[in-house]
């Protein structure tokens, strides 16, 4: 186990430096950069000399191995420089906008967990009936809807029905206070991105209880319980959900890190100022430094995710062993 | 943790050959124990239909704009109304069906064989190329789509085959590990051995041994991806990294004044949103289908 | 007495009109004290120093911090009339041969932290927009290439001597970008000892101004938050105890924030059918300026493409578009209207409508038009000629109004498509004469000035952002006439025979419709005038909220706390 855990983390390093050399070449073979759209974003004219100016100072004119050098060595050193866009450091960016999305992907998971779990189980229970195709419908819906689209309805409904009962509209917050500093304000901006992602991210994890279910509910022991003549209910919460919660644990595990990364199009449609609408912007302003890091980030958690959900594994399911 | 069920599935389809039965029984059983799976099954279909047809079932050329109707609401000229310039919705939505079953079979159909191919090879040939082929998987699953199709749009240019290319990237990586999971367990397989010392090549034990034994999993998670593939293809022609105006796609119809709009124009931003949702939800319902029939385990006894 | 004294002269100076729409204005409402204006905002603040950036997205936010050596009247923002913001009296007039201008400055007006201006700090200030240190940016070098030099004789005074007399002096001192700056400020020593050129770059972290407000804070993709300057030097204002200018880069997200309460008003523009939205919505509550746009929206052939270089393939583009037919349908859902040449449409200078009838593309019947273009085409040897518009990625205006280009050139046998790509790519692209065909060519400039932003449209050589990548001598040379003429009737006739020859003879560049700014906004917004230009007129020092007492007191207890 221990050697098992040694020997993965080995192996986050070269994925890690295969993720950097990718990202960092992907993004310089864009063609223009940040000074020309900090210097003419709006399409105005641009002064030739400050236009050189920026290059030099923001290294864009330095040969491309050596930008390569800097940026593995600020990556390795976790010193991950200022954005080239604001010239603040990329660590205070990251950090003011990383509690927002934290939040929300902590929401939107439990808001999966509360849906998937009673659902799927009812499902798996009533098999093959109408309340089985109905959970089903609504579940794969979740994956079919466009998450940009129905943020979009959400909000529209939010105005329509709010100017219609109460005669002023209602629409969510727009700017973000902290969760401990205002919570009611907090609250009622990020229930509905959490409602809307988490909805989303329960559609796996619905399908997953249920398969999971309907294969332990065939088990020699749930059998056996049956035969005991012990209550169905009694069979399915002591017995045949507890033992099939390992696969969904590990799906809203990894829902989990995708989440912190799968927030772009959400954080637009809600106006969240979190890592998604930063990623966004940075790959737009051509931002180098900052979408290098934002996206060593993603691959970081998603990576180590997935290391943690495997070990879990280990721990929860004794017949696993890792060698 | 498609990774394990599926490799389970794998090993069970040896046990008890589902894929052996001849199809209209599977057909009939599909229909019987799978209304919903059947009800997918059609919504495909005729969007296929939709797509074949679409000359003959749109009542106006999708490209042509008319400025004396812009934004005009539903009526019996323009049954899901026009946008704002002046195009009818209905016949961009029929003919923007085209371009979402292209981009979605074409990329799961070229990302699937990849990674069908660079799975089961991996498999094959185990050791030091497993271990490199797998790191260099990793990095492209973790990879962020968006920053991905940036690039590739940004280099080759916008356009289908393009929006397809990455959309392919991340799905090849998923793909060839699933495959690959199941392929370990054939590998173990006596006539995998068998083939070797008959001293077949690499690629044809690869190939003709390998490769169709793995087909149940393979053909379940390709159905799945035609539909994620739409998703994806309508959400970058929504980012601006897609299909290019006037091309009439789903994602596109979406962007900009449909969603400026919505409120009083409500018809642009809610069919072309309604055609994504029913076409993904369709691609996921017969693959979830399918997925029950193919694997014994999951079958009711019931 | 001083006052007094300069305003009776601002308003004699200003003409009739304006000085009695102001007094009825005052007598009509009286500006209430207090509260707090919250603005959605489009774009981003690359940094705090205006003489480095070029967008509205910091302008929006930080101008209010700053003041100005002369600003547009925020009375009548549509005149080209500049009235002095930190000097005093009126804004002076060119002696020696116009190249000296001399200006005193206000005695009392005081920056944020207590130091008190003097003229000492607007000459640190203009030193570093027009003479930067090395490894300083300024992003206005160039367009003050005719400053000699800068000084100030007295602490209240300020003289700048020119190199040679130029109409378009006055326009770049009035341009909102130039925030004055404490001397002392540019002067900082790093702390640390490390960076010598601290003192020049602290402005791009930190703001100090004599602005109607000060920097409360900014949370970076959130929001800016200032709060009234008491010791401001415009008696009396500001009115409102502060501003939050919260960033919301979705257009749609803007309009949303409007209509549910979250913001009271956007200062750059919203499509006309979201105007209509809101007021259908709003009703009385929304209040909605409107104003022709100092932006234009055109397009280039690329000549260093053979297609391009025959003159006549250029002539039947511009005569294919239906621009009378588009200002009428397209301003229903674009932010574009105005059919114009050159000149911003209102403006002294542009051309007369009976004129512009008689141009290439402006033709009344657009059946004859196209017919034109067809044979022109044919002759060219150019018909069905295939060719990609290289547009960018945002809807308003380029994509709406690119695909209907498309589609209007296809209707003369054109075989076009297009290319939509990022911000970033695109410039880029523009920038490379191999990368493009036919690029859209948009220009937003603040002080209306076209004279000088006839620059735009000269050689390729000498106009860095030539899209068309044309070499013309003759419009060079017509261009540094009309920049050195004195006489403004001879001056408008240079600019007509330049115009005709860039729209018409030579049909260089296509001017498809002027931008129009649409400013819809909650009514209970006073105070603010729109201009001609989304740059201008945001010092937000006259605006103020007329809502019952209780909510502006609880506004301002929201943001700014008790």
């Amino acid at each position: 186990m221990y050697k098992y855990v040694i020997k993965r983390l080995l192996l986050l390093i070269p994925t890690l430096f295969g993720a950097a050399v990718l990202v960092f070449l992907l993004l310089r073979a864009v063609p223009g950069d940040v000074c020309q759209l900090r210097l003419g974003g709006g399409g105005e004219w641009i002064d030739p000399v400050a236009l050189e100016q920026c290059k030099i100072q923001l290294g864009l004119n330095d040969p491309l191995h050596l930008q390569l050098v800097d940026f593995l060595a600020s990556f390795f050193t976790f010193n991950f420089g200022e954005s080239m866009w604001t010239g603040r450091p990329v660590a205070f960016e990251i950090g003011l906008r990383f509690e927002l999305s934290l939040q929300i992907a902590i929401m939107a998971t439990l808001v999966s967990i509360i849906v998937a779990i009673p659902l799927g189980t009812i499902s798996a229970i009533k098999q093959n009936t109408w309340i089985d195709y109905l959970v089903r419908t609504i579940s794969i819906a979740g994956i079919a809807i466009p998450s940009f689209w129905l943020g979009i309805i959400i909000i529209l409904g939010l105005l329509i029905t709010t100017q219609a009962w109460t005669g002023t509209p209602w629409m969510p917050p727009i700017d973000y206070r902290p969760l401990w500093e205002d919570p009611g304000y907090n609250l009622s901006m990020l229930i509905w991105p959490a409602v809307a992602t988490g909805y989303r991210y329960s559609a796996v994890a619905t399908r997953m209880t249920r398969s999971a279910l309907l294969e332990v509910l065939r088990e020699d022991y749930v059998r056996t319980a049956r035969a005991k003549g012990l209550l169905e209910k009694m069979i399915i919460n002591r017995h045949a959900l507890r033992n099939s919660l390992l696969p969904v644990v590990t799906i809203i595990g990894i829902e989990f890190a995708f989440l912190m990364g799968g927030l772009v199009v959400t954080e637009q449609v809600f106006n969240l100022n979190g890592i998604g609408k930063l990623f966004v912007e940075s790959v737009t302003n051509q931002d180098y430094v900052m979408t290098q890091s934002l996206v060593m980030l993603v691959v970081t958690i998603f990576v180590l995710v997935n290391l943690v959900v495997d070990i879990l594994y280990a721990v929860l399911d004794p017949r696993i062993r890792y060698s | 943790m498609a990774t394990l069920s599926e490799g389970r599935l794998a090993v069970a389809m040896f046990e008890e050959p589902a894929a052996l039965k001849p199809w209209h029984v599977k057909l009939r059983d599909m229909a019987r124990k799978q209304p919903v799976g059947v009800a997918g099954a059609i919504i495909v279909v005729l969007m296929v239909l939709m797509a074949i047809f679409a000359d003959i079932v749109t009542p106006y050329d999708p490209l042509l704009n008319s400025y004396e109707y812009m934004l005009a609401p539903p009526d019996g000229n323009y049954i899901f109304g026009t946008d704002m310039l002046g195009r009818d919705v209905y016949s961009r939505i029929v003919y923007g069906a085209r371009t979402a079953l292209f981009v979605g079979f074409a990329s799961a159909a070229v990302g699937g064989i990849l990674g069908l191919i660079l799975g089961v090879s991996s498999a094959y040939f185990g050791g030091l190329f497993d271990l490199i082929f797998q790191r260099v998987m990793d990095v492209f699953m973790a990879f962020p789509l968006v920053i991905m199709a940036l690039a590739v749009v940004s280099i080759l240019g916008t356009g289908t085959e393009n929006v397809i290319l990455a959309i392919i990237v991340p799905f090849v990586p998923r793909c060839a590990r699933v495959v690959r999971s199941s392929a370990l367990q054939i590998r173990e397989i006596p006539y995998i051995d068998a083939a070797k010392a008959c001293g077949f090549g690499h690629a044809r034990i690869i190939l003709r041994h390998m490769a169709p034994n793995v087909m149940a999993p393979f053909l379940i998670m390709i159905t799945a991806f035609v539909g994620q593939a739409i998703l994806t293809e309508a959400s970058l022609s929504y980012l601006g990294l897609g299909v290019q105006e006037p091309t009439p796609a789903w994602g596109l119809m979406l962007q900009g004044g449909a969603e400026e709009f919505a409120e009083s124009a409500p018809w642009v931003a809610v069919f072309p949103g309604l055609a994504i949702t029913l076409a993904v939800f369709g691609f996921n319902l017969f693959g979830d289908a399918l997925r029950d029939v193919l694997d014994p385990r999951l079958r009711s006894s019931q | 007495m001083k006052t007094s004294f300069t305003r009776l002269a601002m308003t004699a100076g200003l003409g009739a009109a304006v000085a009695a729409g102001g007094i009825v204005a005052a007598s009509a409402e009286e500006p209430k004290q207090g509260g707090v204006l919250r603005i959605v905002v489009g774009s981003k603040i690359p940094s705090y120093d205006g003489h480095r950036e070029s967008t509205f997205g910091m302008i929006h936010p930080i101008r209010p911090f700053y003041s100005l050596l002369i600003r547009v009247n925020p009375d009548d923002p549509q005149s080209s009339n500049f009235i002095c913001d930190l000097c005093e009296g009126d804004v002076p007039t060119a002696t020696n041969d116009g190249k000296t201008y001399t200006f005193k400055i206000r005695q009392g007006a005081e920056f944020h932290d207590g130091t008190p201006l003097t003229a000492h700090d607007i000459v640190a200030t203009y030193n570093k927009i027009v003479f930067p240190p090395e490894g300083i940016l300024s992003n206005r070098v160039s367009r003050f290439a005719m400053v000699e030099k800068i000084s100030a004789p007295d602490d209240f005074t300020v003289q700048f001597d020119l190199k040679y007399a130029s109409p378009g002096f006055m326009p770049m001192v009035a341009t909102p970008f130039n925030f004055v700056y404490a001397k002392k400020d540019l002067e900082r020593v790093d702390p640390e000892g490390k960076d010598p050129q601290y003192g020049m770059k602290w402005h791009q972290n930190n703001i100090n101004g004599t602005g109607a407000f000060s920097f409360v804070e900014h949370q970076p993709g959130s929001h800016v938050l200032g709060k009234r300057h008491e010791k401001y030097h415009h008696e009396g204002k500001p009115y409102l105890d502060g501003f939050k200018a919260i960033s919301a880069p979705k257009m749609s997200v803007r309009i949303q924030a409007i209509r549910g309460g979250r913001a009271d008003i956007e200062f750059r523009g919203f499509p006309p059918k979201s105007r209509d939205d809101l007021v259908k919505a709003l009703g009385d509550d929304i209040t909605v300026q409107e104003s022709a746009w100092n932006c234009t929206f055109g397009y280039a052939g690329n000549q260093t493409k053979p297609l391009f270089q025959d003159k006549r393939v250029r002539q039947a583009m511009t005569l294919a578009l239906d621009r009378w037919g588009a200002s009428n349908y397209l301003s229903k859902i674009a932010i574009v209207k105005t059919v114009g040449g050159l000149a911003l449409p209102g403006h002294p200078l542009a051309t007369d409508e009976a004129t512009l009838k008689t141009y290439y593309g402006y033709w009344p019947d657009i059946e004859k038009s196209r017919e034109k273009a067809r044979e022109l085409l044919k002759e060219a040897g150019a018909e069905g000629a295939s060719f990609k518009i290289w547009n960018r990625a945002v809807d308003q205006p380029y994509k709406v109004v690119g695909t209907w280009m498309l589609d209007q050139w296809k209707q003369v046998g054109l075989n076009v498509e297009q290319v939509v790509v990022p911000t970033g790519p695109w410039y880029a692209g523009l920038r490379d004469p191999d990368a493009f065909d036919v690029a859209i060519w948009p220009s937003c400039q603040s002080v209306v000035n076209p004279i000088v932003d006839a620059g735009a449209w000269i050689s390729k050589e000498r106009a860095a952002d030539n899209r068309g990548y044309y070499t013309d001598p003759v419009l060079d040379e017509w261009y540094d006439q009309m920049n050195r003429e004195g006489d403004p009737a001879k001056q408008a006739e240079l600019y007509r025979k330049f115009e005709k020859r860039v729209l018409h003879d030579e049909a260089h560049f296509g001017q498809v419709l002027w931008w129009h700014k649409i400013n819809p906004h909650r009514s209970f917004v006073k105070g603010w005038k729109i201009a001609p230009s989304h740059y201008l007129n945001q010092s937000l020092d006259q605006v103020w909220l007329d809502v019952p007492d209780e909510e502006r007191k609880q506004r301002t207890m929201d943001e700014l706390g008790g």
